[in-house]
């Protein structure tokens, strides 16, 4: 079971490095035999192109593979965990350091087989995505290649049963983000844009790493079980400290306020990219931690309190600054910010299961959404809204798992959404009436209350923007150029897997009591929906060939640049860290060069008062030889 | 004072004298023939030393043969042979300073040491005579004086290489034309009448001086 | 026999040749007052050896040694000399300055 994780995880591990140095390599050695298979394969058109172009790309053979190989082991590691649940774990060794010493192993329960599989599924989608989508990229190979070390450290963290190897993935996933959002890079939004996510990341990862270490240190331990096992027996203040001190890595990461500011322009990357890491995956490892950890939050209701509080604000925050955008990625973007504060809303108000349903839930839907927008992006040639519209009749497939998406999005039944998020009010709205069970401390009934209230709203805002964004897609008047069509089926086909578990995942929460929805909570969430849903759908419906948002008037301009937060960091952090950094320059150009070159200046003059004397006159040179001698026996006698 | 004293004594002050004038006259032959008279005295001290031998190889090969070889040298090099003022060089201030602080801490050292000391010559009569010196030459300080006819040779064949102009570095010597002499003051009518090859006489003249050596 | 008239005398013309070489300009002076040192130093040697009454004669015998040493060293030197001045037609020591650093002083080759 074990080894079958660890395989797993190696595999897309092994699978970029040769694909990194190799890849290429392979596309040379295959291709003698994908001319051989062309000449000898069936005469059906399909089978034929399928022969023509796979097997002669040797990157995307090993990268799509290996992804594959693993999905099948996740795949078994989740159906033995749910016909036999309990916590398999397996620690190759022991690693004894100076302080407390560290494990190189992993666990595998119940939530990170689920977690893995959910991993595993979205990045092979992506990575069939890309073999379409980045197929004239020169490179392609090296793109891959990074995607699956993605996969293998997001597989690292989800499975990983000791924090400190937990936090080795969770670095790797950062500069594995900073390369492929920047895979553009010479274009210098985008290396701005790489730049700005690896630094804001890397603001909360300080946190991180400390909180892992505060936690580490008290339970003198760095293994998720024993230190979940100490955590009733850990001081108060301690565990605050930690909780929130890792808190700040979950911010980071989920791009929650106040550190969210780096997910809209990190769809500056290509879109597969932003489908895997900055919607389905590596954002949510955050909330995964979270959740990993929970016994140690449940014990520190101030933690969770901070964590309501900042998931409200960039819930509501997040949804509105999606309704107001422009670009169909940045509404995604936007929408990803407000769906993981939904999820860090629900562990606020004590609700592990709801969090992580929602976040398989939303890594099927926004996967499938952000590749969706890949397809029509690819169609339409601009990521602009105002450039598309109309496309229902050109892209059916793309428009129909879109609309699973976006309903999922918008929490309409029966899509995946509409349960996971109803889950989540359903036990805020717990958390209001009744404290939860009795060994931990209560969770602060203002927390369910903003929560609950906050989560409301939003549901309507996400229903309008999700209608909205769905409208100017695809209805009304006709604006790309006639020859916009489907997308090629390699991009195609992902899209519409994907629309299965967007639409049924939801399903599956029936089962459990802890997932399944309330009426009368379902009811009044329905009404919200439909409330935003519904009003976007009027104004449009005046006149379809217009973006409804135009009702916002002057509000919009400050909700499309995100509540100017930008603005504001650049005022209050990046001008004065600039200012400082050229009074640095500006000292070490005219303080500590001049001392250096002052220093280097006097000695050269003092060498040339010394110079004098060295006139090449070899009588001169003896003259001071033998009065050097008269010197030292003048001393040698006079003072002896 | 006994004779002997007043005989070092008189010796020495036309040793040092002289040697003065060595350094002091504006001939350059001049300073040679002080030399010989300088050597010739000392070689009289040594005699008053009772060192007879020393004596004997210090007229033969200091006034026998190093100043025949400087004469030699002087005139190869075409030098001035009448008075010239310029013999001095601008370091002349600065050398009577150090010679002069030289010779007080010498002599205010040595006499202060030697204040009292006193040796009875008389009894070393004979123990400069060349068969003493000759006996422990050639018994106790053989084989220095061997290493010293291997330094000979060498001295020898370092002074043909460095005076002959067919061996040795070429580029000297294949200088088509030899660069402008440069205008000396003082120079006499012998610096103007050197018509000849200069090389191959300076070297044959050179190899028989060191054969006299 | 007082041994401080002999010494003294040493000591002079040693400072004699100590001034000759540094002052004087022609390289055959400056070699000329090497051997007055070089004779100071002798006639110490021989001094010290009867003051001594050394029963090996060692003070006589590096007298010796000492004029040999002296005679080949005015041959190479004079040879040096005769080398200098055919290279640079001059024998004058302090124009002979390409050790240093001007060379617009020094004699250019």
């Amino acid at each position: 079971m074990i080894v079958l994780a660890a395989v797993a995880v190696l595999l897309p591990f092994a699978a970029a490095f040769i694909g990194m140095i190799f890849g290429p390599t392979i596309s040379h050695l295959l291709t003698p035999i994908a001319r051989h298979l062309r000449h000898t394969a069936p005469e059906s058109g399909r089978a034929r192109g399928l022969a023509r172009r796979l097997p002669a790309n040797g990157p995307a053979l090993v990268a799509v593979l290996p992804i594959a190989a693993s999905t099948v082991l996740t795949a078994v590691i989740a159906v033995v965990q749910w016909q036999a649940p309990k916590v398999r774990t397996g620690t190759l060794t022991v690693v004894q350091t100076g302080g407390v010493p560290f494990g190189i192993g992993l666990d595998v329960d119940g939530m990170s087989a689920v977690v893995a599989l959910l991993v595993c599924c979205v990045a092979l989608a992506v990575q069939v995505y890309s073999v379409a989508y980045m197929r004239d990229d020169p490179r392609y190979s090296s793109y891959a290649a990074f995607i699956s070390l993605f996969t293998a450290a997001m597989l690292l963290v989800v499975l990983s049963g000791d924090l400190l190897v937990l936090y080795v993935g969770w670095e790797v996933m950062g500069i594995c983000s900073y390369f492929l959002i920047g895979h553009y890079w010479h274009d210098r939004a985008t290396s701005k844009a790489a730049v700005k996510a690896f630094l804001v990341t890397r603001l909360g990862d300080v946190g991180f790493l400390f909180g892992i270490f505060v936690l580490g240190m008290a339970a003198h331990s760095f293994q998720i079980r024993t230190v979940l096992g100490h955590v009733p027996a850990m001081p108060h203040t301690t565990l605050v400290a930690g909780t929130l001190l890792l808190l700040c890595g979950v911010a980071g990461k989920s791009a929650q306020f106040p550190l969210h500011t780096w997910l809209p322009d990190a769809m500056a990357g290509p879109t597969p990219v932003s489908a895997l890491i900055h919607a389905a995956t590596m954002v949510a490892a955050g909330v995964y931690v979270v959740a990993r950890l929970y016994p140690a939050f449940l014990f520190a209701p101030t933690s969770l309190a901070v964590l309501g509080v900042i998931a409200a604000i960039s819930m509501l925050g997040a949804a509105l600054a999606a309704l107001a955008q422009d670009d169909l990625k940045r509404v995604l973007a936007y929408s990803t910010i407000s769906q993981l504060a939904y999820m860090a809303g629900g562990l606020a108000v004590g609700t592990r299961d709801g969090a992580l349903f929602h976040l398989l839930a939303h890594g099927a839907f926004k996967a499938l959404l952000f590749l969706g927008a890949g397809c029509v992006i690819v169609a339409v040639g601009s990521n602009m809204l105002s450039a598309m519209g109309g496309l229902r009749i050109a892209m059916p497939v793309t428009f129909w798992s879109m609309t699973v998406g976006f309903a999922a999005l918008a929490g309409l039944p029966p899509a995946s959404g509409f349960f996971s998020k109803d889950t989540i009010l359903s036990q805020a709205w717990h958390t209001t009436k009744q404290r939860g069970p009795e060994h931990v401390p209560a969770i602060p009934a203002w927390t369910g209350w903003l929560v609950l209230a906050v989560g409301l709203l939003t549901a309507a805002v996400t229903a309008a923007y999700a209608t909205r964004t769905w409208l100017v897609t695809f209805f009304g008047e006709r604006r790309t150029p006639a020859d916009a069509r489907e997308a090629p089926a390699l991009m195609r086909w992902p899209v519409a897997a994907l629309a299965v578990p967007a639409l049924i995942l939801g399903f599956l929460g029936l089962g459990s009591d802890h997932l399944r929805p309330e009426l009368d909570m379902t009811i009044v969430s329905l009404l919200f929906v439909l409330a935003g849903g519904g009003a976007v759908f009027l104004i449009w419906n005046r006149d379809p060939a217009l973006d409804p948002v135009r009702m916002l008037g002057p509000v919009r301009p400050l909700l499309r640049d995100g509540f100017r937060v930008d603005a504001v960091y650049t005022v209050l952090v990046v001008r004065p860290v600039v200012a400082f950094a050229q009074m640095v320059v500006h000292t070490d150009e005219h303080a500590v060069d001049a001392a250096v070159e002052g220093t280097g200046r006097g000695v050269r003059r003092l060498g040339g008062l010394l110079r004098v004397t060295e006139n090449g006159n070899p009588q001169t040179y003896i003259s001071g030889v033998l009065a050097g001698v008269v010197i030292i026996v003048l001393a040698v006698v006079v003072f002896t | 004072m006994t004779t002997a004293d007043i005989v070092i004594v008189l010796l020495g002050v036309v040793t040092v004298g002289s040697g003065v004038m060595v350094v002091g006259t504006r001939q350059i032959v001049h300073a040679a023939l002080w030399l010989v008279v300088s050597f010739g005295s000392l070689a009289a001290s040594y005699v008053v030393l009772a060192a007879e031998f020393v004596a004997w190889v210090q007229v033969l090969i200091y006034v026998g043969a190093v100043v025949v070889l400087l004469l030699f040298g002087v005139m190869l090099t075409r030098a001035p042979i009448g008075r010239s003022d310029d013999l001095d060089s601008g370091n002349r201030i600065v050398a009577l300073v150090v010679a002069v602080a030289a010779a007080a801490v010498l002599v205010t050292t040595l006499v202060r040491g030697f204040r009292d000391a006193y040796f009875p010559l008389k009894a070393r009569v004979g123990t400069g005579s060349s068969a003493t010196i000759g006996a422990s030459l050639f018994r106790t300080w053989v084989l220095p004086f061997e290493a010293l006819s291997v330094l000979l040779l060498a001295a020898l064949i370092g002074a043909i290489v460095l005076s002959r102009s067919d061996i040795g570095p070429k580029a000297i010597e294949e200088d088509p034309e030899p660069p402008a002499r440069p205008r000396r003051r003082g120079d006499g009518p012998l610096a103007r009448r050197r018509t000849r090859g200069p090389d191959d006489e300076d070297t044959i003249v050179l190899a028989r001086i060191d054969e006299e050596v | 026999m007082h041994l401080v008239y002999p010494v003294v005398i040493a000591a002079l013309l040693f400072s004699a040749g100590v001034y000759g070489v540094l002052a004087r300009r022609n390289a055959i002076l400056v070699l000329m007052s090497v051997e007055l040192m070089l004779n100071a130093v002798n006639l110490n040697l021989v001094v010290f050896d009867m003051r001594w009454a050394d029963r090996l004669h060692g003070g006589q015998v590096l007298t010796l040694f000492v004029i040999v040493l002296a005679a080949a060293e005015v041959g190479l030197g004079l040879a040096l000399v005769l080398l200098i001045y055919r290279n640079r037609q001059t024998v004058d020591v302090d124009r002979l300055r390409t050790l240093g650093e001007h060379e617009e002083e020094g004699v250019r080759q």
